[in-house]
């Protein structure tokens, strides 16, 4: 237990990650505390020549009105002890979770089934390629009509994101397992299903294991968005909206420390669930851990 | 470590004739031949060496002995009985690895017998004994990406040799390897060969190579290929390195390949212009990159 925290300790990336973050912090504070940084009245004469030239708006990001990171960890510290904020977090996970299982489950068997049979692609694969395209957001409002619940809308939103990368991750590691390997274990006597199991099974899982990563990350990304749009699914279950709804409220409420306490959340459930993902996968590829 | 005689099923032996195959691909006009009106054997218990300018279609030849491809004319025979699809009695190794990635070393040593069902008491012995005999024990439960060329090569051997194939096909085994590790393996291979008189058929485009461990030279023709010469390699077995190098026999059977096989360089070379220019392309290409 404490080899590895010193390994860490001593460790130039870690501490480099560390001064960035630190750093950025700091930046922010600063920049938040002045009230100054991009400030409409510093940028007057540019304002004017671009005023002259028809721009009537403020067209510059005002630094100065974002909440300080110490605001932001204290609006953080008061949701902490709520079980709003909480139950967002259960929902939205539990969003991604069902989601992205869902879409493990069958976006696996049917990628491997498009890699070995001709007639499954035949018919399978230009459906799928033909829906591929559309955006699992342009899918809300479809998907709140037909399914029973907005629960299970989201969800299914949130299956569709993951869904479409991992068959394709699939489909793509199955055919590019090297042709000798099939040749070479035909030769020794492998029967079909025993060629499946211990050559395309493993020789697609690295694959499976990057399609499950980058699909998690647009899981999230799909989650929140979903949510926002069909106002969390609170109004039905009358249960919390998830982290989407969580900043969505927040923003009409006129809480912007709590906008950013659920950005900031957002991004270390997707990166916990990454790094979860990522482990998992070297796990289950061990050949590939000790090149 | 368990030298049980009884572990070790004996060494079947067996002869493969290839009678007027031809093989070509592609349709109309865009059909290429690549074997055309081919025979020769493949002696039993013997180490033919096939040798042929690269791409002439030696690794074609050997797609059709293994049986993963069908000749459009002529017939290959194993012992008399033509071959009709791939079979753990005609096993080859690739020019590039192909030890599954995922599996250690022991498992892919044991993938043919566990695929069919054999994994016997005896079978796992016979395992361990082929194991020791390509120097691999310490390396048993390691995968092939942690294993160097030279290893990758021996493992693979294991891993044919446990299936008692009665013909080992090699195509350009040793390609990609060091000198140094080429040459430890010849030695090494052609030990293996002379402990079991296995029928076994080697490829490759290195005249060394060949000599050294042929009892018969095959010297293959240009595209569409053809045999245009068998040369006896009658050296004395067990053979070294160092007896080969200064043996005046090995050298006229090498000066012999090696005439036949610049015939056919110089023929291709002044047959197509096509092959010329290609050449020249080539070459100015990698000058204005240097
Ligand atoms: N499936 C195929 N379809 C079309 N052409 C093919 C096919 N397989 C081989 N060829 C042609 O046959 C020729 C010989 O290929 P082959 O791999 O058998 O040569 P080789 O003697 O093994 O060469 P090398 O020494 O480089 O390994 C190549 O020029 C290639 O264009
Ligand atoms: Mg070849």
């Amino acid at each position: 237990m404490r080899k590895p925290l010193r390994s860490l300790l001593s460790s130039p990336v870690f501490w480099r990650g560390a001064v960035s973050i630190v750093a950025f912090v700091i930046l922010w504070e600063l920049g938040a505390r002045s009230k100054q940084w991009m400030a409409p009245e510093l940028f007057v004469p540019l304002k004017e020549m671009l005023g002259a030239m028809g721009f009537k708006k403020d067209y510059l990001p005002w630094i100065g009105v974002v909440p300080a990171p110490s605001t932001v960890l204290i609006a953080w510290i008061a949701v902490l002890g709520q079980g709003g904020y909480w139950q967002s977090w259960y929902m939205s996970l539990f969003r991604v979770m069902s989601g992205f299982v869902a879409a493990m489950l069958i976006g696996i068997p049917f990628g491997l089934l498009l890699a070995v049979s001709r007639t499954a692609q035949g018919i399978g694969f230009p459906v799928f390629e033909v829906l591929r395209p559309i955006p699992p957001l342009a899918w809300v409002p479809a998907s709140i009509i037909f399914w029973p619940t907005q629960e299970l809308a989201i969800s299914f939103v949130t299956f569709l994101g993951a869904f479409y990368t991992i068959v394709i991750n699939v489909l793509g590691g199955a055919r590019s397992i090297d042709l000798h390997y099939f040749q070479a274990a035909q030769s020794m006597g492998s029967s079909q299903w025993d060629i499946f199991r211990r050559v395309i099974l493993p020789g697609t899982l690295p694959s499976i294991v990057v399609g499950s990563a980058v699909g998690m990350g647009i899981t999230w990304e799909v989650v929140v968005a979903a949510e926002m749009i069909s106002g969390g699914g609170s109004q039905q279950s009358g249960a919390g909206g998830g982290l989407g709804f969580f900043i969505w409220s927040s923003y009409v409420g006129g809480s912007y420390e709590q906008i950013v306490v659920g950005m900031i959340s957002i991004g270390i459930a997707g990166f916990a669930s990454s790094e979860l993902l990522r482990w998992l996968g070297r796990y289950v590829t061990p050949w590939l851990r000790v090149r | 470590m368990s030298e049980i005689p009884s572990a070790r099923p004996p060494v079947v032996a067996g002869e493969i004739a290839v009678r007027g195959v031809s093989k070509s691909y592609g349709a109309a006009q865009f059909r290429k031949a690549v074997v055309r009106e081919c025979s020769f054997k493949i002696e039993q218990g013997k180490l033919t060496v096939m040798i042929g300018p690269s791409g002439c279609g030696k690794s074609t030849l050997i797609r059709l002995l293994a049986g993963f491809e069908q000749p459009t004319e002529g017939s290959i025979t194993l012992d008399g009985a033509p071959i009709s699809g791939p079979d753990r009695d005609r096993l080859v190794l690739f020019q590039e690895t192909a030890l599954f990635p995922w599996m250690s070393t022991w498992n892919n040593i044991l993938y043919g017998p566990r695929a069919r069902g054999e994994l016997d008491r005896g079978t796992l012995e016979f395992a361990e004994f082929l194991l020791n005999k390509v120097g691999l024990r310490e390396f048993r439960n390691k995968y092939p990406g942690q294993l160097s060329g030279g290893m990758q090569r021996r493992a693979e051997l294991a891993r044919a040799m446990i299936n008692n194939p009665k013909v080992m096909i090699l195509d350009e085994p040793f390609r990609g390897l060091d000198a140094m590790t080429k040459e430890l393996m010849w030695e090494y291979y052609s030990r293996l060969y002379e402990e079991n008189r296995r029928t076994n058929f080697f490829v490759t485009t290195d005249i060394d190579e060949a000599v050294f461990l042929a009892d018969r030279v095959l010297v293959m023709s240009n595209i569409p290929t053809q045999v245009r010469a068998v040369i006896e390699v009658d050296l004395p077995r067990p053979r070294r390195l160092s007896d080969i190098v200064e043996s005046d026999r090995a050298n006229d059977v090498k000066k012999q390949a090696l005439s036949i096989l610049h015939t056919e360089a110089m023929r291709s070379f002044s047959r197509g212009s096509k092959a010329a220019a290609d050449f020249v392309d080539a070459y100015l290409k990698r000058a204005g990159r240097a």
